[in-house]
């Protein structure tokens, strides 16, 4: 690959307690790059994805994004590479006693110390670009789930991040909410957002993703293109999931 | 019915004892203010304390707090007055009161703001450490708040409680509300002065409760 990566998973480990629950796990994702990661409940994925900016900390490997390891340095450090990485979670997890637009600030300004006037100019161009915009002034309790997805969404992205890690980002949504919180995804992508994204939606993937990781016990078991996973599953294990899934 | 009033409204104790009753009002509030600031400020700044999860740190803090919400503070402020003298420490009526009320408060403060905390979503935690605001920051922007919601009406109670209990004072020489109430009292013969305390503790304290009610009613934020 002519690039470097812009997040490079290198022999991740994680156990919990005896159980080795990550087993030396590789992963390159290029700049711009969507990989869609899939794989049976207790795979693995949730696991992964906290250890690419340490919410879970890995028993071994390294991390590094855009070339530099946040495995090594200091906790400041750490908060610093934290920044680059943008996190989306299943259950949204806004702050409840915060306005939407409050919610966008607030690492922007005590993190990243920008001017209040810097970040909520910042915050509302973000709100704007996942439609959210005129709900600034609302409270998270007073939004639908697909509402509050993309205003995490926005929060995430405020912080200018290198890389967005979406955690089963439609999961927790209704049915009819889904797609609003695809499209956003699919804008970033297409604006040339490098992303990582665990998730069940199959039909996103095929049109979406660059490439598919399927994931079991631990281990990759399989990665290619949308095709090449869904067209033509090479492994046995990565076929009996899909015909489980799509069946 | 003449005698009921004669006992517990005589004018002419009332006229003569008013301005002892109201110091003592004064020096009440005075005490209640000092014990209601320094103990819920120690308590938070223990809970805080309590979150960064240091073992040895926790296990005093815990035995600070199940010490102090288990014994009488009467007990202790008998201690701290009529027993430390004797090895050295020589401390005035009100500081002993405000000194173990405030750390009686303290300990039941810290329990209520961790209790608090540990009910602040872990997601939340989490939300606030991915955007790299750190621990500090999110205890502070985040769980904190949360956290200080939740504790308010419980606080509000306890801080009730407590600040009654300056009346302990009595025992000890302060010339609080009802130490100042029981000297009228035995001067004047008179269980007037008593009657007076009751209309200054419930002048006090009546519209502590009502506040109690109304940040109670308000905590909930916007639905969830
Ligand atoms: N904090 C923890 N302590 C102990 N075990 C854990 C912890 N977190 C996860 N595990 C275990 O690690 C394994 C992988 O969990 P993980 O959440 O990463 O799976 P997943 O692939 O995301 O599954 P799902 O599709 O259900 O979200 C599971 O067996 C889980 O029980
Ligand atoms: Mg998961």
């Amino acid at each position: 690959m002519a690039n470097r990566p812009m997040l490079e998973v290198v022999a991740l480990e994680k156990r919990f307690g005896p159980n080795t629950i990550l087993k030396k796990i590789d992963l390159k994702v290029a700049e711009s790059e969507l990989v869609f990661v899939i794989g049976p409940s207790g795979s693995g994925k949730s696991t992964m994805l906290r250890c690419c900016n340490r919410l879970e900390e890995p028993t071994s490997g390294d991390i590094l994004v855009n070339g530099r390891n946040i495995m090594a340095g200091t906790r400041r450090d750490l908060d610093r590479m934290r920044l680059q990485i943008g996190m989306v979670f299943q259950g949204f997890h806004l702050y409840p006693h915060m306005s939407v637009l409050k919610n966008v600030t607030l690492a922007q300004r005590k993190a990243l110390k920008r001017s209040k006037a810097e970040a909520d100019a910042r915050a509302m161009n973000m709100l704007e670009q996942v439609g959210m915009a005129h709900k600034a002034d609302a409270y998270p309790g007073e939004l639908s789930g697909g509402q509050q997805q993309r205003v995490a969404i926005a929060r995430s992205l405020a912080l200018d991040p290198k890389v967005m890690l979406f955690d089963e980002p439609t999961s927790a949504l209704d049915p009819e909410l889904v797609g609003s919180v695809l499209k956003v995804m699919k804008d970033l992508k297409s604006k040339g957002m490098t992303m990582v994204v665990v998730s069940h939606e199959m039909a996103f993937a095929r049109e979406t993703a660059d490439r598919v990781v399927f994931m079991d016990g631990g281990v990759v078991v399989e990665e290619g293109t949308p095709d090449e996973i869904f067209g033509a599953p090479k492994a046995e294990r990565t076929r009996a999931f899909l015909s489980r899934v799509s069946g | 019915m003449d005698r009921f009033l004669e006992t517990f409204f005589n004018p002419v104790v009332m006229a003569q004892y008013t301005p002892d009753i109201l110091a003592g009002v004064w020096v009440t509030l005075q005490i209640a203010a000092a014990i209601i600031v320094a103990g819920i400020a120690a308590g938070l700044a223990l809970a805080c304390l309590r979150s960064y999860g240091i073992r040895v740190l926790n296990v005093f803090i815990i035995c600070y707090a199940d010490i102090f919400r288990a014994l009488p503070p009467l007990v202790v402020i008998l201690i701290l007055y009529f027993g430390f003298p004797s090895i050295g420490i020589q401390l005035s009526g009100p500081m002993v009161l405000f000194i173990v009320l405030a750390a009686t408060l303290a300990a039941f403060a810290e329990e209520i703001f961790w209790a608090g905390f540990s009910s602040v979503e872990k997601g939340q935690w989490e939300a606030g450490i991915a955007t790299g605001l750190g621990f500090t920051r999110t205890l502070t922007y985040i769980a904190l708040p949360q956290a200080f919601r939740l504790a308010i009406p419980p606080i509000v109670n306890r801080v009730l409680a407590i600040t009654k209990m300056t009346a302990l004072g009595s025992a000890i020489g302060v010339s609080e509300i009802l130490s100042s109430a029981t000297t009228a009292q035995s001067f004047s013969g008179s269980a007037t002065p008593l009657t007076m305390s009751v209309i200054a503790y419930l002048a006090i304290f009546l519209p502590m409760v009502a506040a109690a009610r109304w940040l109670e009613s308000r905590t909930a934020w916007k639905k969830r």
